[in-house]
């Protein structure tokens, strides 16, 4: 593979479409990992994040587009040329042989002797802490152990970019939090890129250098997690990426992207907020404001602006369910032992936020 | 419990021919009889003894070999395309596939015969062993497809991703998992072709037959014990292999379980 080493693991999906029938499982994605990089592909289920992985992994052939791997294109390279990693979502260790021979088969398979295969097996086994499983059948592991001994067999010939499809999604949420950290270690270990497929959000923010976040085939946001996060640019992932209050109302005049904005809610009154796209005139106005950005102040006797409908305590934070004026439900996360002000359920209270953190997007 | 009894019944009653000759290849008479009032090997001795006997056996056995190879190839070659291919005209496949099932088999054996003596193929191993591939094909797919679509495509996918082209992932993973069915379909291809009696009759001429062929014209001209024995062995191999063929089955379903649970196994 040509490029200079710091090239090697770069991956790029340009223009990419695929459909199956009427379905664009795939629509026009674009993105770009560097080397070294942790992607995480994020999205419901049917989004396409497996279809997009498949073109990368060359189990699937776009209808449009095209793959480069290491500044190379593959687009219609077979899979066995692309010298990729590759985890699946189910165990797929082959069960007539040992987990050694399974590490060991890649290496067989690129002519390597069996001094060395042995060798190289064993110390893969040994980066999945597996040291002395090397001779049982995968039939006699345990799915966190074969999920491993599938990460040492697609790690073996040290490919520069590895694919996970979900690879966590069948362990319990212990043992899963418990990989997501070796797995991440054993990025920055071994310098590996990673595209890594998931529909846990979570997973996805703790793991990922940066997410991608696809909805219908389509990439909504590429970005850091604290990004997606704090600045989402559409609804989709705004609603889609952690917990968040929609607020639906109008606009009197056209705001362009970033812009302050005064939105009139539906059930009157309005609300400062920031225009995360370019907003039409008279368009519908769906607000997005998290609960934690959400204060929630006395009364004051001035009239409240909301009241409190439920308070939820659950140890480091109490979550309030709110009603306002006009009728809309919210929530606001009010975090314990900060001195601030916990209202009771029917209280009167007035609400309060930087209009930076509500970001207003067309409905 | 009743309809068990009634299965047993049937099956006995089936049978009870097939019982009956083995006791009846022993009698030391000259002519059949049953029961048999003795003891005796000869008509065996004289089955060995005969060369037209074992010149038709060995016929029969290059006849069966060749057809439970070619059929196996053939049936697997067809069996991966019905599975994985995209192929048009699956349907078409299938229904061309299961046809020697379907149509009456002395339909099939005059139409053969009619084919085969324009191509001077009657009592030629060549002609018999296309013939018997024909029959024995469907048998093939349907054991090689039930095997394929218990096997679990996404390891042939991992074989790829590992980098070993379609033929090793072919080699190194999907065969040795479907090997007992392989070997069992080829079991059964062979049997087929060694019972075949039908067709056999047309397309055999006088000096290249197979032993049903040669069976038959026993019964026609010399009714000997030695029919008896030959039948007795005729049934303990086709026995032997069903047993075989079952026993590799049931190899292939705990393989697939173990694979299961491989894959369903929790932390
Ligand atoms: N082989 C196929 N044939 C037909 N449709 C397909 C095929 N593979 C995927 N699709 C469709 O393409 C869309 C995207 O599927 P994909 O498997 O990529 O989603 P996903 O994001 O991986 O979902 P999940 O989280 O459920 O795995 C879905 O609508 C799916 O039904
Ligand atoms: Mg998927």
């Amino acid at each position: 593979m040509g490029g200079p080493d710091g090239m090697q693991g770069r991956v790029a999906v340009q223009g990419l479409v695929k459909r199956f029938g009427p379905v664009n499982a795939v629509d026009h994605v674009s993105l770009e990992v560097s080397s070294g990089e942790f992607l995480a592909l994020l999205g419901p289920s049917g989004s396409g994040k497996t279809t997009i992985l498949m073109a990368i992994a060359g189990f699937e052939y776009p209808d449009e587009g095209r793959i480069l791997i290491g500044g190379e294109e593959v687009t219609w390279a077979p899979p066995n040329r692309r010298n990729l990693g590759m985890v699946f979502q189910r165990y797929t260790l082959f069960p007539h042989m040992s987990v050694l021979e399974n590490i060991a088969f890649p290496l067989k398979m690129r002519g390597v002797g069996r001094a060395e295969r042995e060798e190289r097996a064993r110390a893969a086994l040994a980066t999945v802490r597996l040291g002395q499983m090397g001779g049982r059948k995968p039939a006699q592991l345990s799915g966190g152990q074969q999920q491993r001994v599938a990460i040492a067999r697609a790690i073996v010939y040290r490919p520069r970019v590895l694919l996970m499809d979900e690879p966590l999604s069948a362990l319990d949420k212990n043992l899963r939090e418990e990989m997501q950290i070796e797995i991440k270690h054993l990025q920055r270990e071994i310098g590996i890129t990673v595209i890594f497929v998931t529909h846990d959000q979570t997973e996805a923010l703790t793991m990922a250098d940066r997410v991608a976040v696809l909805d219908h085939g389509r990439l909504q946001q590429l970005g850091a997690p604290r990004e997606l996060y704090e600045a989402p640019e559409t609804v989709f992932v705004a609603g889609f990426v952690g917990e968040t209050n929609f607020c639906e109302g109008r606009l009197a005049r056209p705001a362009a992207r970033g812009e302050a904005v005064m939105v009139a809610l539906d059930g009157g009154g309005t609300m400062p907020a920031i225009a995360a796209q370019a907003l039409p005139a008279g368009g519908r106005i769906k607000v997005a404001l998290r609960p934690e950005r959400l204060r929630v102040l006395p009364a004051d006797g001035e009239g409240g602006t909301a009241r409190v409908t439920e308070a939820i305590y659950a140890g480091n934070a109490t979550t309030l369910m709110l009603e306002g004026q006009g009728g809309q439900r919210l929530r606001a996360r009010v975090p314990a032992g900060a001195g601030l002000h916990e209202p009771r359920p029917g209280e009167a209270v007035r609400l309060s936020w930087q209009p930076a953190d509500a970001r207003a997007f067309p409905a | 419990m009743a309809l068990n009894a009634a299965a047993y019944a049937v099956t006995v009653f089936l049978l009870l021919p097939t019982l009956i000759i083995a006791p009846m290849s022993v009698g030391p008479e000259r002519l059949l009889s049953f029961p048999p009032k003795g003891f005796s090997l000869r008509w065996y001795a004289a089955y060995f003894e005969d060369r037209d006997w074992l010149r038709a056996t060995l016929f029969s056995a290059e006849a069966g070999l060749i057809s439970a190879v070619c059929a196996t190839v053939i049936g697997t070659m067809l069996a991966l395309a019905l599975v994985r291919g995209r192929l048009p005209g699956k349907g078409l496949i299938e229904l061309l596939v299961i046809g020697p099932v379907i149509v009456p088999h002395i339909a099939l054996a005059v139409a053969m015969f009619l084919v085969f003596e324009q191509l001077r193929l009657t009592g030629t191993l060549l002609g018999f062993a296309m013939a018997h591939t024909v029959l024995a094909l469907p048998f093939v797919v349907f054991t090689l497809l039930a095997a394929l679509y218990r096997f679990d495509v996404e390891l042939e996918r991992a074989a790829l991703s590992c980098g070993a082209g379609p033929l090793r992932a072919f080699r190194h993973v999907t065969l040795p998992l479907i090997a007992p069915g392989l070997v069992s379909a080829a079991l059964f291809a062979f049997i087929i072709s060694f019972d075949e009696a039908v067709v056999s009759f047309f397309i055999s001429d006088l000096d290249r037959k197979t032993l049903p062929r040669k069976m038959f014209e026993d019964i026609d001209f010399n009714i000997s014990p030695t029919l008896a024995a030959v039948a007795t062995m005729l049934t303990a191999l086709t026995i032997l292999a069903l047993l075989l063929g079952f026993g590799l089955k049931r190899g292939l379903e705990r393989r697939a379980r173990a694979a299961g649970t491989a894959a369903e196994a929790g932390p």
